[in-house]
């Protein structure tokens, strides 16, 4: 599904901060992204998520060379991907279920076509009650669960999460774990950046480790 | 994408959050994906209110030039003027005669009439005064010489007969004033088109910076409208709509303002039409009206007042959205 080839990032006029990544993400598949701070999981995340270009190497992407994409092509691509911030990116002014509902929005789909749904999945993320309340008014653990359920209402093969258990309790880490993984059962690829031991010994899954620019894959 | 969420199947990790019988969500509009407060929009209303207000009045003030001006070509090019002058040992009655002779003779003319003497004084008084006695005065003597509707008289040929039956007489046909009114009023719509063009471009820059600022201020949605799959142009919709909407609420009141002005104006001309301070009045500046295409004119400006706001946020937008990638 994508593939990495001889991957190299630099910002700039530095030096180079990943260097020679090669490896694959195959459908149905989950995976832990992990490494020091500093070591280039968001980095790699936003290439993944093609909203940062490599200086060098080949990224192929559901079968695009993504150096050859128009950017409408890119927003296309963006469409199969899912992702969710550390810091949510919820929109303020939007209610939470207009914030999970904006990817079926963009796509131009009718309201009356996807309430039923956006209201289910809310519910199924223990947000139903919430649905009408502003994202200032949200709880951490509920935005982040609003934010997940924005970044898989429009159904993307591949779901990209940057330490989304970062900003709440290990309880509730746990949970938002049980939901990727229901997630991943459900077909959707899953990348979860984290630095956090604990949450990656909850679930046996393959680990991609960056360390000092390199990517050490343990299957 | 064969993918199927299993949100009925799966085990449900959030029911215990999820109290039962939540389901029921309230249908309303949706709110705007760009926030209407994020946009300069009051001040850029006024902004092209006011732009479109003097847009309309200059558009309204030229028509009504170029209509008067258009009124009293007509008017002067429908007759020419004959003077004959005194000349000591010549009859000037019989010039006249003569002159009139020579005038009904012309093709194309449609009613001669000589000035009698006592007009002609009366024609000087304003100037030397009432109470005088002008007898002794060698006042020149007028021939109004009306022309035939849609006629082309021989005017060449008119004043050459003039020049050998008449010696002391002189042909007017007004040419001057009429080239000269032609140029005023072409000055008048060369004055008019440079202040529109002021108007519209004043309207882009002001467009343009509130753009900016509204880009700007919404980056954060920017960016997220990118990452769930949004194209330029959907942005750019988003941005357009807001503007569009704001250009055609000030093109409104700017418009309507003038609409309403010109339309009092036309009243209070009516009110005074019948008194000699308001015959004055139109003489001078003509019938103080618009007229329906001037109306018209007016709200074509609010309209392309509206596309002008639309078409320059929609540009800045997509640049700015190219600098975002």
């Amino acid at each position: 599904m994508i593939r990495f080839e001889n991957v190299g990032l630099r910002y700039g006029l530095g030096p180079e901060i990943l260097r020679d990544l090669s490896f694959r993400i195959d459908g149905h598949s989950f995976q832990f992204l992990t490494g020091p701070s500093g070591a280039g999981k968001t980095s790699l995340l936003r290439m993944l998520f093609l909203s940062l270009r490599p200086t060098r190497g080949l990224i192929s992407m559901f079968d695009y060379d993504t150096a050859t994409l128009s950017k409408d092509d890119r927003a296309s691509l963006r469409r199969r991907i899912g992702i969710v911030f550390q810091d949510f990116r919820l929109l303020d002014h939007l209610t939470t279920y207009e914030n999970v509902a904006l990817p079926l929005r963009v796509l131009g789909k009718e309201e009356a076509t996807y309430r039923a749904e956006v209201a289910e999945l809310l519910h199924w993320v223990g947000l139903g009650e919430r649905m009408s309340a502003l994202p200032p008014v949200l709880s951490g653990g509920e935005k982040q669960r609003a934010a997940i359920a924005r970044a898989v209402i429009a159904r993307p093969q591949l779901l990209l999460a940057d330490e989304p258990t970062g900003n709440v309790d290990p309880n509730l880490g746990q949970r938002l774990l049980r939901l990727f993984i229901e997630l991943n059962k459900s077909g959707t690829s899953v990348v979860i950046a984290t630095h956090d031991i604990a949450l990656m010994d909850e679930y046996d899954a393959r680990r991609l480790v960056l360390h000092e620019g390199r990517l050490h894959v343990y299957d | 994408m064969s993918t199927t969420r299993p949100v009925k199947t799966m085990a449900e990790p959030w029911d215990a959050l999820a109290p039962a019988g939540s389901r029921v969500l309230a249908q309303r509009a949706p709110t705007p994906i760009v926030p209407r407060g994020s946009i300069a929009g009051r001040s850029l209303t006024a902004v092209v209110a006011i732009m479109t207000f003097l847009a309309a009045v200059t558009a309204g003030a030229v028509m009504m030039v170029v209509r008067s001006a258009s009124d009293w070509q007509s008017a002067v090019g429908r007759e020419v003027t004959i003077q004959v002058r005194p000349v000591s040992g010549h009859d000037i009655e019989a010039d006249v005669r003569t002159a009139l002779a020579v005038a009904r003779g012309t093709a194309g003319i449609a009613e001669v009439r000589a000035y009698t003497k006592q007009e002609s004084e009366q024609l000087v008084e304003p100037w030397l005064g009432s109470g005088l006695s002008l007898s002794d005065l060698p006042i020149p003597r007028m021939i109004v010489v009306k022309l035939a509707s849609g006629a082309a008289p021989d005017f060449a040929g008119l004043r050459a007969a003039l020049a050998t039956r008449v010696p002391s007489a002189s042909l007017d046909d007004h040419r001057g004033w009429i080239d000269r009114m032609r140029d005023m009023a072409e000055t008048a719509v060369i004055v008019g088109i440079a202040i529109l063009s002021l108007v519209v471009v004043v309207t882009v820059l002001s467009v343009t910076f509130a753009t900016r600022g509204a880009m700007a201020t919404n980056r954060p949605i920017v960016e997220v409208l990118h990452y769930v799959g949004a194209t330029d142009g959907f942005v750019a919709g988003q941005f357009q709509r807001h503007f569009l909407l704001l250009g055609f609420k000030g093109g409104a009141i700017g418009g309507g303002i003038a609409i309403v002005l010109f339309g009092i104006l036309e009243a209070a001309n009516a009110w005074i039409s019948g008194t000699a301070g308001g015959e004055e009045a139109t003489a001078l500046f003509g019938a103080f009206s618009v007229g329906a295409a001037g109306y018209l004119a007016i709200l074509t400006l609010i309209v392309v007042m509206a596309v002008v706001t639309a078409l320059t946020s929609r540009r800045i937008v997509n640049q700015t959205l190219e600098s975002f990638d």
